[in-house]
């Protein structure tokens, strides 16, 4: 048990995030990755996630935007998609992107949209939570890593 | 992009410090990819685009032990990369995708990667990577042992191994099987001293990017079409490399293009129909020369690979003078390389080749190897038989000995079929019984392109049987016979005539077997000597089997030859020629036209018999 106070709240809010299904194991992977050679791995990776995915769902939103939707690209834009939420533990992200292209492959347009909208807001919610995440652990300390598992 | 030093003494400490180039263009899995490799000790280096990995690949052969490579990328397609990897720089390829697909992981696999890994990818996968890395350099370090041994037949295999042999420039190991003439077909190359106890894997020549130029200008300097392992040997004029080398580079080379290009469906569709042929031929494959065959056959490679059309060889000459065959030359049209096949990423060293090669296995390897040709469709009567050495069957074994069949109907007295052009090194063509010599080096030349003619009826081919005086007779049997024979094809009669056993090699020994299938079961057991012919079994069973039409070839009767005997009825080969009794059967349908059921067995005696029968 921390005795930190900043500590102790990190943690809660570690947990919380995966109670709530927000990250899932991968995100234990990078955490396990991180250490004194890497302290801030967790947070560069998520950080290059962030503005490497950006771009793809504004190919995506472009794509929707067209009369016509070209499943095919649709499928390939939201591949590349999941693979980098994946890498990062993206849990209801991840969860998103799989039914996107479910839908890409039974060419549903309406089932695309309406998923592409969730998603976004799930994408949204995470940013702003690991952000809070991260700016906390700066703060409680560089000394730790900021989550540590254990 | 970080770029490591090479560590030599990493080598050392090996997995630790084993050099990685890692390519994805997802920067967040490339930057994990890094970190999770750097966790477990190795050397890193990455890269987003695909052409930049390539380059850096071909600057330096050794600087890298292992590539990870993520299958979809903007620049180039992963399975293109794993191709051009393992083409040029023979490297372990490692697979990387959120697509889990089987069929996306299966086409990993066939294209040459050592092995797929699902995204996210966890570290546990990752330490245990460098094992594809100790696999292949075993392995080489055997081959390269080995064929030194061969290459200089003295007792330092040690120090020609040593991996650090290898470097850029092509370490020509030579298959033991080169250096083996002729012996039996099952070459296991326990002939050879070289010692190489891994045995199954052939000796690798690396193809550096100079190597791999000089190839490429080769063959484009005799255009595809036309470039044959021998000549582009030639042109490129490297010392110790060895044609089956070229041919095997060549046939990933076709390969490689054909995928890019998808040409050839039609042989490769042709090859299965043909195919049905059950292994019987594999069986016949056993022979070296037949490996090849098969291979050719089996693997998708033989479809792709064009055929080129042999110029008629020498052999072919030959063969007419010996025999009354006739046989003009087996059709120059594109036959089908059956250089080894190095089928399955190339490199199924197994000795008989034939087995290994069939990639799948066809049964009807030989056969299939057959429809290729037919779709050549070259193969005309008389003409002459590509040559049939040409192809040169990189791995030793693989040669193919596609019955020189081609020869005219004349040959068996059969006048009408076409030829089959098949000819393979084993050709048999060469007259005189030399059979081993035939078998040995046609099939080693790998030649054996098997211009099987869709419509020609390859029963032209005379098998020439080794055994030769069995074939004497019933050459005479044969022709008197033959006009049916219609080698559809592929389907090599094997006829014994007389004349041919001097002048088809006895791998060759093609088999009309339009009627005789039903000898098959004398013919193929015939006592051809196999040993030369090894590989013929290609030809047998097709040709065998193929004919189910009236054969009435008298021909066979002979002990040994495949020769068909006069049955009529369908042939229906004996045992082995089940298979190619499809094989013939569906090569028969394919060219209908002739209606004559000519299929070539390729009689090689002494592999038909048992092999493929």
């Amino acid at each position: 048990m921390e005795r930190n106070p900043m500590r102790r709240q990190l943690q809660t809010m570690r947990k919380s995030l995966f109670d709530q299904g927000y990250l899932d194991d991968q995100f234990v992977q990078l955490e396990e990755l991180q250490d004194d050679a890497n302290p801030n791995f967790v947070e560069e990776v998520v950080t290059l996630y962030y503005r490497d995915s950006g771009r793809i769902i504004l190919n995506i939103e472009q794509a929707l935007e067209r009369k016509t939707f070209d499943f095919n690209k649709l499928d390939a834009y939201m591949h590349q998609f999941k693979g980098s939420s994946s890498s990062i533990g993206a849990k209801k992200v991840k969860a998103e992107s799989t039914l996107f292209r479910e839908y890409c492959r039974s060419r549903n347009g309406e089932g695309c949209m309406r998923t592409f909208q969730q998603l976004k807001k799930e994408y949204a919610t995470l940013r702003r939570k690991l952000e809070a995440y991260f700016q906390l652990a700066r703060q409680a300390g560089p000394v730790e890593t900021a989550c540590r598992p254990k | 992009m970080t770029v490591e030093r090479i560590v030599s003494e990493a080598k050392d400490q090996f997995p630790i410090g084993m050099r990685v180039l890692a390519v994805d263009d997802d920067p967040t899995c490339l930057l994990l990819l890094e970190t999770l490799l750097r966790r477990c000790q190795y050397h890193v280096t990455t890269t987003s685009q695909a052409i930049t990995a390539l380059k850096m690949l071909r600057e330096s052969k050794n600087k890298f032990d292992l590539v990870i490579s993520d299958v979809h990328m903007p620049d180039m397609d992963g399975f293109k990369l794993l191709e051009l990897v393992g083409l040029e720089m023979d490297l372990p390829v490692i697979m990387l995708s959120a697509n889990g697909d089987t069929k996306l992981v299966m086409k990993g696999i066939t294209h040459g990667a050592c092995d797929y890994l699902l995204k996210p990818v966890r570290i546990e996968e990752l330490k245990n990577i460098w094992q594809h890395v100790v696999r292949r350099k075993k392995f080489d370090r055997k081959d390269r042992i080995n064929s030194d041994n061969q290459d200089k037949p003295h007792a330092d295999s040690g120090e020609a191994a040593g991996m650090g042999n290898a470097d850029n420039n092509v370490k020509v190991n030579k298959k033991r099987k080169d250096q083996k003439e002729d012996e039996d077909e099952d070459r296991d190359e326990d002939g050879h001293d070289n010692d190489d106890s891994s045995t199954q894997k052939k000796p690798r020549v690396v193809w550096s990017v100079e190597l791999h130029r000089k190839f490429v200008a080769a063959v484009n300097q005799l255009g595809i079409d036309k470039a044959v392992p021998k000549k582009i040997l030639e042109l490129m004029n490297v010392e110790k490399l060895t044609r089956e080398n070229v041919a095997s580079h060549l046939q990933k080379f076709r390969l490689y293009l054909k995928r890019i290009s998808c040409v050839a469906n039609q042989q490769a569709n042709m090859a299965a129909a043909l195919g049905t042929a059950d292994s019987s031929y594999l069986r016949m494959g056993s022979l070296n020369g037949l490996g090849n065959f098969h291979s050719l056959a089996g693997t998708d490679q033989f479809h792709n690979a064009p055929f080129r059309s042999f110029p008629p060889s020498g052999v072919l000459g030959r063969l007419n003078t010996p025999a009354g065959l006739g046989i003009r030359g087996l059709p120059s049209t594109g036959t089908i390389p059956l250089g080894h096949v190095q089928n399955s990423g190339h490199s199924s060293n197994d000795p008989n080749k034939l087995q290994s090669f069939i990639p799948g296995n066809h049964n009807a390897n030989i056969l299939q190897g057959l429809p290729m040709s037919l779709e050549l469709d070259q193969l005309q009567n008389n003409k002459g038989v590509s040559h049939i050495g040409e192809l040169p069957t990189a791995n030793s074994s693989s040669v193919f000995p596609v019955p020189g069949s081609l020869m005219d109907a004349r040959i068996t007295g059969f006048s009408n079929n076409p030829i089959l052009g098949v000819t393979s090194n084993s050709l048999m063509l060469e007259g005189s019984s030399q059979q081993a010599a035939l078998h040995a080096s046609n099939l080693r030349d790998g030649v054996s392109a098997i211009g099987f003619q869709n419509g020609n009826t390859l029963s032209d081919f005379a098998s020439i049987d080794p055994v030769s005086n069995q074939l004497r007779d019933s050459k005479a049997d044969l022709q008197g016979q033959a006009t049916s024979i219609n080698c559809n094809s592929g389907q090599i009669m094997t006829s014994v005539p007389q004349e041919w056993n001097a002048s088809i090699p006895a791998n060759g020994a093609i088999i009309q077997l339009d009627q005789c299938l039903d000898q098959n079961n004398s013919i193929f057991h015939r006592t051809m000597d196999s040993d030369s012919i090894g590989p013929m079994s290609f030809v047998d069973p097709l040709s065998i089997k193929a004919h189910n039409s009236a054969m009435e070839p008298s021909v066979i009767e002979k002990e040994g030859y495949l020769m068909y005997q006069s049955r009529p009825q369908g042939n229906h080969i004996p045992d082995n020629i089940g298979s190619l009794e499809d094989l013939a059967s569906a090569m028969m349908k394919q060219d209908q036209d002739n209606g004559k059921p000519a299929y070539g067995n390729f009689g090689h005696n002494s592999y038909s018999h048992r092999a493929c029968i």
